[in-house]
């Protein structure tokens, strides 16, 4: 089964991808025959069970697995044929990751964390300084920049992962689980800024997740089971 | 910047793993410099021998006398400059203890200084030496440890040559550089001589070793052939070689505990490398989804290795450059401790090159493993990893 993009050029465009592992010798698919486009500005909410295959879906539109067989273009780019020098590049200035358990790097401040994408970039300290700070201003911590991780809750944590995500302004937004780890007022919260993020900002938003409610908040909710492509469905 | 920032960071992020690693560190480079330096002092009397002397002896061993009538012999051969007569005299100082050991010879009083330029001795000393039968020229280190001064007299019991004997200061020499020996006492060959005959008369004439000194210290071999030619086929045979052969013939008898010694020294090392690289190990495998996010957004495999890499040669360079300082004061208190069992215990330039390169050998050794681990991790697998 396919899923097209809700009309205009897609800004991802999965054709026939396969995926699979080697497991004690033996192959084990774990996505097979996926065709799914995503246009720019689209927010999709990849629903399935565990094993589904959507967290692999996920890495390999993120540039960071490979599959085996199958086209993956993105913003009209194959990136299946970056080496991975090429696709760490693609990734630092096209991709912001939101991951389930935030990965902020303890030893670093808020301000530290959301800076490090900018720091692969030709950008000035004061213009980096800049971009931090609205960045912060968006998921509204610009009070708690000089915080460590350790001193913020889940939700504030996963919200400087969030602008870490944006600062670089990439052309999209992958998010593994985001609300996995919190609980139901934090996680309410981050869904309404992932939504704020693309009905204002037109962020294109690709999320992984397992909650029907945390779905809801996706424009297209795209179902996988055990590897294939099994329905998709407007979402809230 | 901001690279040596996150190294710093991650370096005291387990402040107490960390201080167990430094002191680990101090305590290691510290007891390899140790060792070393223990190793050089036992060099130190063979770095003092000049390429401009030989050593004359009995071929058949140290302990048989070579008449002293050779001497003209030897001063005749070409390419000899001077000669001089020394005599190991082994009397005991107040007691058998080694803390009041020290060495006695009995030398040519008259040109026996001369020989040896890096004894710094003040000409009315000096002359006050050659006019007292009974003489003695006593080294800076030894002077200072028994607070011997000119004009004490220095009594002895003799071993090799039984009695009371007595000496008297008559003067100090000082060392020209710190590599100079200055534990031992020099008196009349003459006085000795004199006195055997009268004690021991079937002993009297006879010398332990001639000091010959040479023009030109390239043509040691060959004089030193000239020499023992003179005397093949006598009664006493001899043996030459340069002063440094000869010191390091005393040396070689205990090159078993020097081997040791620096065995030891290089299995510390080693024991501190397995130390950091399990500390390494251990750092990089917990912070693998870290390393993975690193990844992930778009730093490259050679960032990630550098970072773990640049820590722990970090630690070690602190640790490596704490143990370094400590060795100095340690030194000086272990050289104390030891009295004037080592004349010359001195940190060498060469030992803190040694303790730093190990030190930076072993921070990059212990990095190197994990770094690569790191590095090669494919990201999907870093992210799903539990440290």
């Amino acid at each position: 089964m396919s899923a097209p993009a809700p009309g205009g050029a897609p800004l991802v465009r999965i054709a026939r991808l396969a995926k699979g592992y080697r497991r004690g010798g033996e192959a084990v698919p774990v996505l097979s025959d996926i065709t799914l486009d995503i246009a720019a500005g689209d927010f999709v909410a990849l629903m399935g069970p565990s094993g589904s295959g959507k967290s692999t879906l996920l890495n390999l539109v993120a540039g960071i697995d490979k599959p085996d067989s199958g086209e993956l273009l993105v913003g009209g780019l194959d990136i299946t044929r970056l080496g991975e020098a090429e696709l760490a590049d693609w990734r630092a200035s096209n991709v912001g990751f939101i991951f389930q358990f935030y990965n902020l790097m303890p030893v670093l401040t808020a301000f530290e964390n959301v800076e490090l994408p900018l720091l692969l970039t030709s950008l000035s300290r004061a213009q980096r300084r800049e971009r931090v700070t609205t960045a912060l201003g968006l998921v509204d911590l610009t009070d708690r920049m000089s915080h460590y991780p350790n001193e913020l809750s889940g939700g504030q944590q996963q919200r400087v992962a969030i602008a870490r995500a944006l600062v670089s302004d990439p052309t999209i937004i992958v998010a593994d689980e985001p609300t996995g780890d919190l609980d139901r007022k934090s996680a309410g919260e981050v869904l309404a800024l992932l939504k704020r993020l693309n009905a204002e900002m037109g962020k294109t938003i690709i999320m992984v997740t397992h909650d029907a409610h945390a779905a809801e908040s996706a424009r297209r909710i795209v179902h996988l089971e055990k590897g294939e492509l099994v329905g998709a469905e407007a979402g809230g | 910047m901001f690279f040596l920032n996150l190294v710093l960071k991650n370096l005291f992020r387990h402040k107490l793993r960390t201080l167990l690693t430094l002191t680990g560190l101090v305590v290691a480079i510290l007891a390899f410099g140790l060792l070393q330096t223990v190793v050089h002092a036992w060099y130190a009397g063979s770095d003092m021998a000049s390429a401009q002397r030989l050593i004359t002896r009995n071929a058949i061993s140290l302990v048989f006398p070579i008449p002293t009538w050779y001497r003209e012999r030897i001063r005749a051969i070409d390419g000899v400059t001077d000669i001089a007569t020394s005599n190991w005299f082994g009397g005991i100082y107040k007691d058998a203890k080694p803390t009041n050991f020290f060495a006695q010879f009995a030398v040519d009083h008259e040109n026996f200084f001369s020989l040896y330029p890096e004894f710094i001795v003040k000409p009315e000393e000096l002359a006050a030496f050659k006019k007292e039968r009974r003489g003695a020229m006593v080294g800076r280190l030894l002077a200072d440890q028994h607070g011997f001064k000119p004009g004490d007299v220095i009594p002895v019991k003799g071993t090799i040559y039984p009695g009371n004997w007595e000496f008297i200061v008559t003067g100090i020499y000082e060392p020209r550089d710190e590599t100079t020996v200055t534990r031992q006492l020099y008196f009349h060959w003459d006085y000795l001589n004199e006195e055997a005959k009268k004690r021991y008369p079937r002993r009297a004439d006879q010398v332990g070793v001639f000091i010959v000194q040479i023009a030109d210290g390239s043509r040691a071999a060959e004089i030193s052939q000239a020499i023992d030619k003179e005397f093949r086929n006598s009664l006493g045979e001899t043996l030459t070689e340069t002063e440094k052969a000869f010191q390091l013939g005393f040396i070689a008898q205990t090159e078993t505990i020097v081997l040791a010694i620096r065995v030891v020294s290089f299995v510390v090392i080693v024991i501190i490398f397995a130390v950091v690289a399990n500390t390494m190990a251990m750092t990089a495998r917990e912070r693998m989804t870290e390393y993975a996010t690193f990844k992930a957004l778009g730093f490259g495999p050679a960032f990630v290795a550098a970072m773990i890499l640049a820590e722990s040669v970090l630690v070690t360079l602190v640790g490596g450059g704490l143990g370094i300082l400590a060795t100095f004061p340690v030194a000086a208190g272990f050289k104390a401790a030891l009295g004037t069992m080592f004349p010359v215990f001195k940190v060498t330039q060469d030992t803190v090159l040694l303790q730093a390169a190990c030190a930076v050998a072993v921070g990059v050794a212990a990095g190197i493993l994990p770094a690569t681990r790191a590095a090669r991790v494919r990201i999907v697998e870093g992210l799903r990893h539990i440290g």
